[in-house]
């Protein structure tokens, strides 16, 4: 062995070791059995305990979810089939009342007749958010386009849907498809146009109010485009000033006016029809949409060196994460009517989506500027020592780093958020969870439930909150950069 | 002491023109009460390469830390290439996009491939063609000898590549100035060599540097001027075989006697 005199003479390795496989492991269940739950004294009693306690509850629920009943109209008749089948005392669930109460946990009191348009709106809010939620996997994005265009369509003609709606959610599917395709480019001015057609199709009314909000931007970009070569911060005071302006005092009669000369719309909906997870998720998908970029803001005011932009930012900020959530929304319900001009008509559900926004923007600002305060300060160096300005080194270097950072962070407040939705049931929404379980206890038929609706409540939440995380598992691997 | 540079540098294209890079005059600079840059007057010219040599807190980083203005001085001017820096951040970016700079820790930008990093300002701040944009990238990864790497990420090199590209990266500037900050000192002895190569090759075409270094083999082999800096201020400075062979203050020959001596 020419290696066993290495320590004590001189010695000259003539051939390199080639790279050998590691050691075969004893591999299979036995070996991590034993590593994992039976390591050691301890770690073994812990084990049996959890046993036992997990053996503890299944026992005792078992009969409860084995015997449950999917198939009947009241509670009354439910027990009535647990007695026939089971026999006397026995127990079961009954989750006949999600069945047949099911529209009124997803829709709230919306015009059934109307259902098709949340539907619709949903399938294409999934459309919108493709460019921007999977723009790297094409296989995603087919598997993700493939399945929402055959659940939008199958539900849209179930609801009756009629069939130009039908014909035109059917042309965005297959546009989205083919840009999926093609070139995600092209998808981006229909997301960018979404939140205005998703609010049209759910409150409904005339078409000339979103075209006429649609106005706004546009005249303030004109007037941004006009003095941009010569004073570029007054030219985007401008923008928005005339872009809120027109908003205000113009866009509101000029609707009115425009549908008095040439009517067109779809049947409005007022926003006290709207309930369980119809307003969950507007409510949720509007926060989300909104609070990023202004938590963005946010921190970015907090960090600047601006004295007055950076103690605005810190007061908003602290306010807001020191007053519960149920403070703001009473704010919204109430007190602000006593400061806006007598009958103002200020939407309660654009109210709370304010508020819901402004809170979960709050935290999303620290959230961030937990992320911003992870860069290492030299890459702030080298963006200024290019040459870039404040805006595009935060564009281009600061923020894809540090948004990348703070991705848990973020889409935890998200998860917070969606759940919170369910608070404005004391401001007199239906929340799915509270308001819309009582009201489907009202009725006789389902008086004394109670597990069954918090459980598939429950469950609903869940699916949709452990879909984001697992999402921000995804987006967290796909950015990884380092080990490739 | 010059083990790593092994071969013959070129002195054929270092010419030193009359025409002054940078002007620096009495320049002074606080942190907080902490007197840093004291007096400072320094004249670069055009194609000089300046070797700043010191012991550590001696304030070296922070003097070419001012003349791109990563650093702020409050008394003296500073004007590079005629533009008097003052807090007119038109004057700063005029100055920052003619001036590269080279860090001690790379400073990539981790989230780009290489390729993007070394097009990112020319794209957005020369507002080059991206395609145009892309060749010069490829001619200066060429030319520091990493263009295969070009689509990979900054964290998937080592770190003697990692600070080529940032060379790289300065250089699709086209700064009329370069500055190293300590570009060795956080590599591994072997890729030491590597980074120095590129410099001599950078020195050798001409190109007008300030380098804060402890590679005196290098400062021998290119610089024409070495300056040492003790407490702020600028206790000698000399051409290399004066400084080197001939060192006239005691705290020059202190310093040389500790970084040589062994």
């Amino acid at each position: 062995m020419s290696d066993t005199h290495a320590q004590t003479v001189p010695f000259v390795r003539d051939t390199m070791l080639p790279a050998a496989p590691p050691p075969a492991t004893q591999a299979g269940a036995v070996r991590w059995l034993r590593e994992n739950l039976f390591s050691g004294p301890v770690n073994t009693v812990l084990t049996i305990i959890g046993l036992l306690i997990i053996w503890f509850l299944v026992s005792h629920y078992w009969d409860w979810f084995a015997h449950s009943v999917w198939n009947a109209n009241s509670l009354n008749e439910c027990r009535q089939i647990i007695i026939d089948t089971w026999g006397e005392g026995a127990r079961g669930a009954c989750f006949a009342v999600i069945r047949e109460r099911w529209n009124q946990y997803v829709f709230g009191f919306y015009p059934p007749e109307l259902y098709w348009r949340p539907t619709m709106t949903f399938g294409l809010l999934i459309v919108a958010l493709v460019p921007v939620l999977f723009s790297a996997s094409l296989t995603i994005r087919r598997a993700v386009l493939v399945i929402t265009a055959i659940a939008t369509l199958t539900s849209m003609i179930a609801l009756g849907s009629p069939v130009i709606w039908l014909a035109f959610a059917t042309l965005v599917l297959a546009g989205g498809f083919v840009a999926s395709e093609r070139n995600l480019g092209w998808l981006l001015p229909f997301s960018m146009l979404y939140p205005l057609m998703g609010v049209w199709f759910l409150w409904g009314g005339s078409v000339w109010g979103p075209v006429f909000v649609l106005v706004g931007p546009v005249l303030g970009w004109i007037a941004w485009r006009i003095l941009a070569g010569r004073m570029p911060v007054i030219a985007v005071l401008a923008g928005v000033v005339v872009t809120l302006l027109f908003w205000l005092f113009l866009s509101g009669s000029a609707a009115e006016d425009a549908q008095r000369l040439l009517p067109m719309g779809i049947e409005a909906v007022r926003s006290d029809r709207f309930g369980g997870f119809l307003l969950s998720v507007t409510i949720g998908v509007a926060g989300i949409a909104l609070s990023l970029p202004l938590g963005i803001v946010l921190a970015l005011s907090r960090q600047s060196d601006m004295f007055l932009i950076k103690s605005l930012s810190v007061v908003f900020i602290e306010f807001i994460r020191g007053v519960p959530l149920i403070t703001l929304l009473f704010v919204a319900s109430l007190l602000l009517n006593y400061f806006l001009p007598p009958g103002t008509n200020f939407d309660i559900i654009l109210r709370v989506i304010i508020m819901v926004t402004l809170f979960a923007a709050a935290y999303m600002a620290e959230v961030i500027r937990g992320g911003l305060a992870a860069l290492p300060r030299g890459q702030y160096e080298a963006a200024d020592a290019l040459g870039l300005d404040y805006w595009k080194a935060q564009r281009l270097i600061i923020l894809p780093q540090a948004l990348k950072i703070s991705i848990p962070g973020i889409v935890s407040t998200f998860i917070g958020m969606f759940k919170d939705t369910t608070l404005v049931t004391f401001v007199g929404l239906y929340d799915p969870l509270k308001s819309m379980s009582d009201a489907v206890r009202a009725n006789i038929e389902w008086k004394g439930i109670y597990w069954e609706p918090f459980i598939f409540v429950g469950a609903i939440f869940f699916i949709i909150c452990f879909a984001m995380s697992r999402y921000s598992m995804y987006l967290e691997r796909r950015l990884q950069r380092d080990h490739k | 002491m010059s083990e790593a540079i092994n071969r013959q540098v070129d002195h054929s294209h270092m010419q030193v023109s009359d025409r002054v890079a940078i002007d620096i005059r009495n320049m002074n600079k606080w942190y907080g009460t902490f007197h840093v840059l004291r007096d400072i007057d320094l004249t670069v010219y055009q194609g000089e390469r300046i070797v700043i040599a010191g012991p550590s807190g001696s304030g070296k980083s922070t003097l070419i830390r001012c003349i791109n203005r990563l650093e702020e001085h409050q008394a003296g001017h500073i004007s590079v290439d005629g533009v008097e820096l003052t807090s007119d951040i038109k004057n700063i970016d005029k100055v920052r996009s003619e001036v590269g700079m080279v860090f001690q820790h790379f400073n990539l930008f981790p989230h780009l491939t290489v390729l993007e990093n070394c097009t990112l300002a020319p794209i957005w701040v020369r507002k080059t063609p991206r395609r145009e944009a892309e060749a010069t990238a490829m001619h200066f990864l060429e030319k520091v000898k990493i263009p295969d790497q070009a689509h990979k990420y900054p964290g998937q090199l080592s770190g003697g590549q990692q600070q080529r590209v940032a060379i790289a990266r300065s250089l699709c500037m086209q700064p009329k100035i370069m500055l190293f900050d300590e570009p060795t000192s956080a590599l591994d002895p072997e890729m030491i060599k590597e980074v120095l190569d590129t410099m001599i090759q950078l020195a050798e075409e001409g190109m007008t540097m300030i380098c804060v270094t402890h590679e005196m083999g290098f400062a021998q082999a290119v610089a024409n001027r070495v300056i040492f800096m003790d407490q702020g201020q600028i206790v000698e400075q000399n051409t290399p075989s004066e400084f080197f062979n001939n060192p006239k203050s005691e705290r020059t020959k202190l310093f040389l006697s500790q970084i040589l001596g062994h």
